[in-house]
This record gives structure tokens, sequence and C-alpha cells, in this order.
């Protein structure tokens, strides 16, 4: 279980996050969604412990989060891969080597999938490639935690596709958990089991899909309209 | 939201109603295995955990029984998916007097409206203006 008590967490003087409160259960995949500066990425980075809070507390699974929840937490982040200049298979055995945890048989399984090819060098590939070869070497780590930051953002229809199929294939909901960050929220959405939303720092919502769709009964996306355009302070003439 | 699922109900309801329309159609037979949690979660692009709730709530119904260790398989009770034919039918049946009724057609210009639009179905397919 993921725990925030009274978290605060300032870039300067700009805020990023703002009195934050909230748990997540185990076993879900998990939708982090908000416009651009929102608190997302910041949210994902202290879960991974890349980043830590002003204020309050992070717990995983009862551990105050520091740089060594990472046995624990795969994190797949928004920017390119360090090592572009390895091959798919020099990336893979580079990782094995960085991490107890990464499953090398698995991470052929996934390559397999894909459609990728180990020989070829990382830079050369198309960004729809790179983006798979990040997915393969997240989900080859047999972790309780895997937080994706914006996993399928600047690729083409088809790649966004493969990466859900991957997570869909390769993610053991028994006993792994996945957040994720995503702007593109329609094709996000049937992956979902929980939605948290942040405005300006804010927490502004945690919801079961299922919930929104029995009792609100509109979309992810025509929540986040609603929600998102919502400027009372614009209002107060009328 | 995407692959043709609805807003208005949870995704796992949709998911069993489809399992449902198979049986129906006899794309689904009696005493047929499933696929596998995690095989539907890729053929529908939903979470496995929505599947794995789909398959409980068609095992509520009765319509699949879970056998341990081999998988869901669709019941050989033929009174059960009996039922679940008329079930599906009313449901539909009622869906569609309660849209008509919202619009404010009397029950008598729905049943004539329906026998008219069956007679020009049958009859060369006038269905749609």
């Amino acid at each position: 279980m993921i725990e925030l008590r009274g978290v605060s967490k300032h870039y300067g003087r700009k805020p990023a996050l703002i009195d934050v409160n909230l748990s997540l259960p185990k076993g879900k995949v998990i939708g982090v969604i908000g416009p651009n500066g929102s608190g997302k990425s910041t949210f994902l980075k202290l879960l991974a412990g890349i980043t830590k809070p002003k204020h309050g507390i992070v717990t995983i699974d009862g551990e105050q989060v520091d740089r060594r929840i990472a046995r624990k937490v795969a994190y797949l982040s928004e920017r390119d891969i360090t090592y572009s200049f390895f091959t798919v298979q020099e990336a893979i055995d580079y990782y094995s080597s960085q991490f107890n945890d990464f499953n090398k048989e698995k991470s052929y399984q996934i390559v397999d999938f894909l459609q990728l090819e180990l020989n070829r060098k990382i830079e050369d590939l198309s960004k729809g490639n790179q983006g798979r070869v990040k997915i393969t070497l997240t989900l080859s780590r047999e972790v309780p935690y895997i937080l994706l930051d914006e996993p399928l953002s600047g690729l083409d229809p088809v790649v966004r596709e493969s990466i859900i199929n991957g997570v869909i294939s390769f993610v053991d909901l028994d006993w792994q958990t996945v957040i994720l960050t995503t702007h593109e929220v329609d094709e996000i959405e049937p992956l979902l089991d929980i939605f948290v939303a942040f405005r300006e720092g804010k927490l502004i919502e945690v919801m079961e899909i299922d919930a929104l769709h029995e009792n609100k009964k509109i979309s992810l996306l025509q929540w986040m309209k609603k929600v998102y355009s919502d400027k009372p302070q614009l209002l107060k003439s009328v | 939201m995407k692959e043709g699922f609805d807003a208005d109900s949870p995704i796992y309801l949709q998911l069993a109603e489809r399992v449902n329309r198979k049986i129906l159609r006899g794309e689904l037979q009696p005493g047929e295995k499933l696929p596998s949690v995690r095989e539907m979660a890729l053929q529908s692009g939903v979470n496995p955990n929505t599947v794995q709730r789909t398959y409980s709530e068609l095992e509520r119904m009765g319509v699949v029984e879970v056998r341990r260790g081999q998988g869901t398989f669709i019941t050989n009770k033929k009174e059960r998916l009996d039922r679940l034919r008329e079930e599906m039918r009313h449901e539909k049946i009622a869906d569609f007097v309660r849209a008509m009724e919202a619009m404010g057609f009397s029950p008598e210009e729905i049943l004539l409206g329906l026998e008219e639009y069956l007679k020009h179905d049958l009859n060369g397919g006038m269905k749609s203006d």
C-alpha cells in the first residue's frame, strides 16, 4: 500500500504538490491525471524516491520512501533512455547487472512480444521502438510497484496499443501494482481500476473507474473536461 | 472511450454482456472454455482485474462455472441458458420501451410502430429512412 501524509513539495518558491493525503491499495492499475504542471510527475518521482517531499511522509508498504525504495519500485521516466548507444541486448545486460530483480528471460519474452530486435542500437531505433525498449526494461523487473511516467506520450497509435498490451501481458496484478501518468485518458481508461486527479498541486479526486461509470455515467475524459474547465471565479457575474 | 465500451455502466458488466450475447448467438457453446483472464484482457484491451470481475459476475449469474485449476466454462445447464435468452430479451425490450416512453410515445403507438417496422423489415428491409 502507498500512503502520503501531509506531503508538500516545492521547486524553488513554486509549489508542485500541496498537502497531499492519500492511500492507494495494492494490485491495481492506477492512473494519475491532470493538466501539465498539476503535479503528476512530481507525485510519481516522490514514490520512486527520486525526489524528497519538503513536508510530510511517503510510505510504501509501511517503509518510508528514500533512494533505497528502488528495490521495490521500477520507474519509467518520461525522458529518453540514458544509454542509447547500447544495443537492445546490451541494455538488457546492463539492467540485469544493475537490478537483482531483473528477469532476463521475461525481458526476452517482452522483446519478442513487442517485436524488437536485440542487435539494434537503441539510438538508431524509431521513437516508437525506443518507447518499446523503455517499457521492456521496466516491466522485466520483478518488483511490486511499477511507475510509468507518460508511457504513451508522443507515440503513434499502434505503438501505444502495443505498450498497453505489454502492460496487460507482463504485469501480474496478483502481486504487482501499476501507477501511471497520462494525457491519453481515452486509451488508458479501460486499463484502470482507479484514477487520481491533481490540479495545481492539489489532490482533487481519487475514484474507482467503475464508480465513475456507475454513478456519474460519464467517461474519464468527460469527467476531466467538466472538472478542469470549472472556473467558479469566472462564473460569478452570471 | 475506445473499443466500443460505453461510459454509462461499468466495463466489467459490459464485458459480461458481450459474453452473454456470444452465448445467445451460439458463438460460445454450452460447456465451452472461456479464454484465460489474461487472454481475455488482452483481447478486450482491459485490465485483468476487470475480466476477473466479469467472470465472477457471470459465475454469480450461473452462466459460467469456474473449475478449480482448469478455468472458466460456459454452463452445461440448458435451462439456465434458456433463461438467459429470456432475460436478455426482457432487458432489451425494457430499454427500448423506456426510451420510447421518455419521448412521449404511448404503449399503443409503440406497439403499432413495432408491428409496422417488423412487417416492413420482413418484407424487404424498409428498416430505416
